[in-house]
């Protein structure tokens, strides 16, 4: 293949494929489950427990409210796939979990919303055209993606990089007290700038409105089906982000080598490719999608604090787990898999337990999905073959 | 070297004489020296409020400590961040029961936070009043060191579900945010609602602070008249914002945790949007006390800011505790008092005159008689919440 090759098209289309093959296939799947569910639960107390509140059999309920359900899903699902890309890079080239990450998350979500709050106070979002307000979207979005990865890269030279010969443990141990001190500092800026760190994300532009899809009649009232512009965008950018990132490893020279890198360190030196420079790429790479995600996850939620990347972390940390740490393609499906189960148990718990195990059990559901995958098949859904390894 | 050492010498010969001399100016002139702690949340989420609760105390302080001062008191304020946090009210509360310069202490914003802390100043009979904390058991435990300003969840609860009865709303999905503030509160309005004969479609607690989605799954499809929120803003204000945005246009209404002008910074439009927003409290803005004319002006002109609801009653707290150790003083004619004799004359007080009411406390510091009130926002500009317009108001006594 000549080197300077004309773009590959094949490496561009398959990601958005798998995308979307995981996408439908977690949501049948799971839609499936909770719909044979419903069928048997319909005539015992819960059903009827239902009908009394909702006037409708629960088959009936759960029917109308799935369509929502898989769109919210699929949303925190992509968001968690960006920031469980991040660890996957990481892990495929060092074999250690940057725990800092969720930090450099939250980084770029300050970075991002301080700019827009900056630029509210000047008057400039409440005036901006439609096509203006994208643009300074953009503008918070690529501020976020710089402050993010320089910062990724920074910490990866001063508190990782001296124990790239240590024992396993270390430089671990280095990330978490780098999780902490981010942590600390975002709180400490913040308190100094702006006397509070509860930082709300400006209204302006068209994101907040919703498209709405229909309307599904529902015993006596009619349930909406929409999805909002900001969730669009969340998706969107998600997945330009991820075909992006898969083409750079899959169908470049950078790309290959970190593959070389991934696959053996001392014989990619030899090689004469720059080791430390590709690690500090594999980093830059991941702050930047990092910094993304975070002003994504700032639109989409509106408010954010100093831990506001703790529990998408976790959550990112466990979807890259879930797929298969060290691959792509397997990040992309444990944030799919995770955000999809999230939502269904979110929304079905309650109704399914009439009441005494509510939303708020979500977690327990996701995370023991986690432990029966890693005891059945401890390398994750996709497996770590190799060739996909970043 | 003789040179160096005769210097020193006189160097230490005459800090010693600097010291006698300032002994003895000490002997000759006594100051004799209290402080009032306070606790309340000056950083985090709901340090608004906080930190204003602390400004409100400052300030009474300032303008009614007078008389202690001419006792030859010297009265400071300790102020102490709880972070609204239970862990680090608790450590802060050992602190404060430590220096026995303190006599009183104005906290908590949280019952929360205010429930454990106040175990620590019951075992070494420090006086503390709330501006703030509602929940029952803060006074139930029937400590004599404990008092509140303000009025009770379960009353408060009530007073949510009557509201919401009387503007006709016949279904109503309730959450909360599983503290024992938010979860106490939004049980005494499900219990109340469910007398009212109102259908309780869900009754949800999350920690969640910012994908309510799956939550809302349930909200939208029941599409109920009234979605109750029992918690704090930064919750709340995220939790209807998004139901708005997901299509439902009925009524919302949370509780005094909701009162803060970060509510209409974060939910915005959504708020007035569909049948709107309500909340009750038992703490008014400043603006519909009689007596807080002054110190709103006071404040403005201190702070240059609004103050935010809360910090009137910071104010009376601190009033009371400096009240309190005025007489505890004046019965043992100027000396200063234990705290055991302030605990005592606080609990003695009777119709003291404070700028949000009238105030004497029953057997277990509940005020005798509380106001609540039930708002509705009126403004998606958080500049204006002090605008929010007062529906209903009530002076309700607590339950025996």
């Amino acid at each position: 293949m000549p080197p300077f090759a004309a773009v590959n098209i094949r490496e561009l289309i398959r990601p958005i494929g798998q995308l979307l093959l995981f996408s439908l296939g977690s949501a049948s799947v799971l839609s499936a489950l909770v719909l044979v569910l419903a069928l048997i639960l319909d005539q015992t107390a819960v059903g009827l427990h239902l009908h009394d509140r909702y006037n409708v059999s629960l088959a009936t309920y759960t029917l109308v409210n799935l369509p929502q359900v898989v769109i919210d899903g699929l949303t925190i699902g992509f968001v968690y796939a960006a920031i469980a890309l991040g660890y996957t890079m990481v892990y495929g080239v060092l074999e250690f979990i940057n725990f800092a990450h969720s930090e450099i998350f939250a980084v770029g979500a300050f970075v991002g919303v301080e700019l827009l709050i900056a630029l509210d106070h000047t008057g400039l979002l409440r005036s901006a055209s439609l096509g203006m307000a994208y643009a300074y979207l953009t503008l918070a979005l690529l501020m976020g993606m710089a402050a993010a990865g320089a910062l990724a890269v920074t910490v990866e030279r001063v508190a990782y990089r001296p124990l790239l010969g240590a024992a396993r443990l270390v430089p671990l141990i280095s990330a978490i007290g780098v999780s902490f001190l981010l942590q600390d500092v975002i709180r400490l800026v913040e308190g100094l700038t702006t006397g509070q760190f509860n930082r709300i994300m400006p209204t302006f532009g068209n994101f907040d409105r919703r498209i709405m899809l229909g309307r599904l009649a529902l015993g006596d009232t009619t349930v909406p089906l929409g999805i909002s512009v900001k969730s669009i965008i969340v998706i969107t950018a998600a997945v330009l982000m991820l075909a992006g990132l898969n083409y750079l490893v899959n169908a470049t020279r950078m790309g290959k080598a970190i593959r070389a890198v991934a696959q053996d360190r001392a014989t990619a030196s030899l090689m004469g490719i720059n080791v430390n420079r590709i690690i500090s790429l594999t980093f830059l790479i991941g702050g930047l999608l990092g910094g993304a995600a975070g002003v994504l996850y700032a639109l989409k939620f509106t408010r954010i604090d100093p831990f506001v990347g703790f529990f998408p972390g976790l959550k990112a940390f466990t979807a890259a787990v879930l797929g298969g740490i060290g691959n792509l393609t397997g990040a992309l499906l444990g944030g799919i898999v995770l955000g999809m189960l999230e939502t269904f148990a979110g929304s079905f718990l309650g109704v399914f337990t009439m009441g005494a195990a509510g939303s708020e059990y979500k977690d327990i559901f996701a995370f023991s999905i986690l432990i029966l995958v890693l005891v059945f098949r401890p390398q994750g859904l996709m497996g770590r073959h190799v060739g996909q390894k970043a | 070297m003789p040179k160096t050492t005769l210097s020193l010498c006189s160097l230490l010969a005459a800090a010693g004489m600097t010291l006698i001399l300032s002994l003895h100016a000490v002997a000759a002139e006594p100051v004799k020296s209290i402080k009032i702690a306070s606790q309340s949340p000056l950083s985090g989420d709901q340090s608004a409020v906080g930190v204003d609760i602390k400004r409100g105390a400052e300030l009474a302080l300032e303008q009614v400590g007078k008389p202690l001062a001419d006792m030859g008191f010297k009265v400071e304020l300790a102020p102490f961040d709880d972070q609204a946090n239970p862990d680090t009210g608790v450590a802060n509360a050992k602190r404060i029961v430590s220096d026995p310069a303190i006599l009183a202490v104005v906290a908590h914003f949280n019952s929360g936070v205010h429930i454990p802390s106040s175990e620590v100043y019951h075992s070494s009979g420090l006086a503390n009043v709330s501006p703030g904390t509602t929940n029952p058991k803060v006074t139930t435990r029937g400590y004599a060191e404990v008092n509140r300003v303000v009025g009770r969840d379960d009353v408060q609860g009530v007073v949510g579900a009557d509201f919401a009865a009387s503007r006709g709303v016949k279904s109503v999905f309730i959450i909360h945010d599983k503290t024992a503030y938010g979860q106490g509160i939004a049980e005494f309005f499900k219990k109340r609602a469910e007398e009212k004969g109102m259908k309780v479609l869900g009754f949800e607690g999350t920690e969640e602070k910012a994908n309510f989605d799956a939550l809302l799954s349930p909200v939208i499809a029941g599409n109920p008249g009234l979605v109750y929120f029992g918690g704090i803003y930064p919750q709340g204000a995220v939790l209807f914002r998004q139901a708005r945005e997901r299509g439902y246009q009925g009524m919302f209404m949370s509780d005094d945790g909701f009162d803060s002008s970060d509510a209409a910074k974060i939910a915005g439009q959504a708020l007035l949007d569909g049948a709107g927003t309500y909340y009750s409290t038992v703490s008014g803005p400043a603006s519909v006390y009689a007596g807080a004319a002054k110190f709103i002006q006071d404040f403005k002109a201190k702070y240059n800011a609004d103050p935010q609801p809360f910090a009137a009653q910071g104010y009376d707290a601190m009033a009371i505790c400096l009240k309190a150790i005025e007489q505890a003083a004046k019965a043992k004619k100027g000396e200063v008092p234990t705290r055991a004799e302030v605990t005592q004359a606080i609990r003695a007080i009777k119709d003291f005159a404070g700028i949000t009411g009238t105030f004497s406390f029953n057997e277990i510091g509940d005020p005798t008689m509380a106001q609540y009130f039930v708002l509705n926002v009126k403004s998606a500009d958080p500049a204006h919440w002090n605008e929010n317009s007062v529906v209903e108001t009530l002076n309700l006594a607590p339950p025996k």
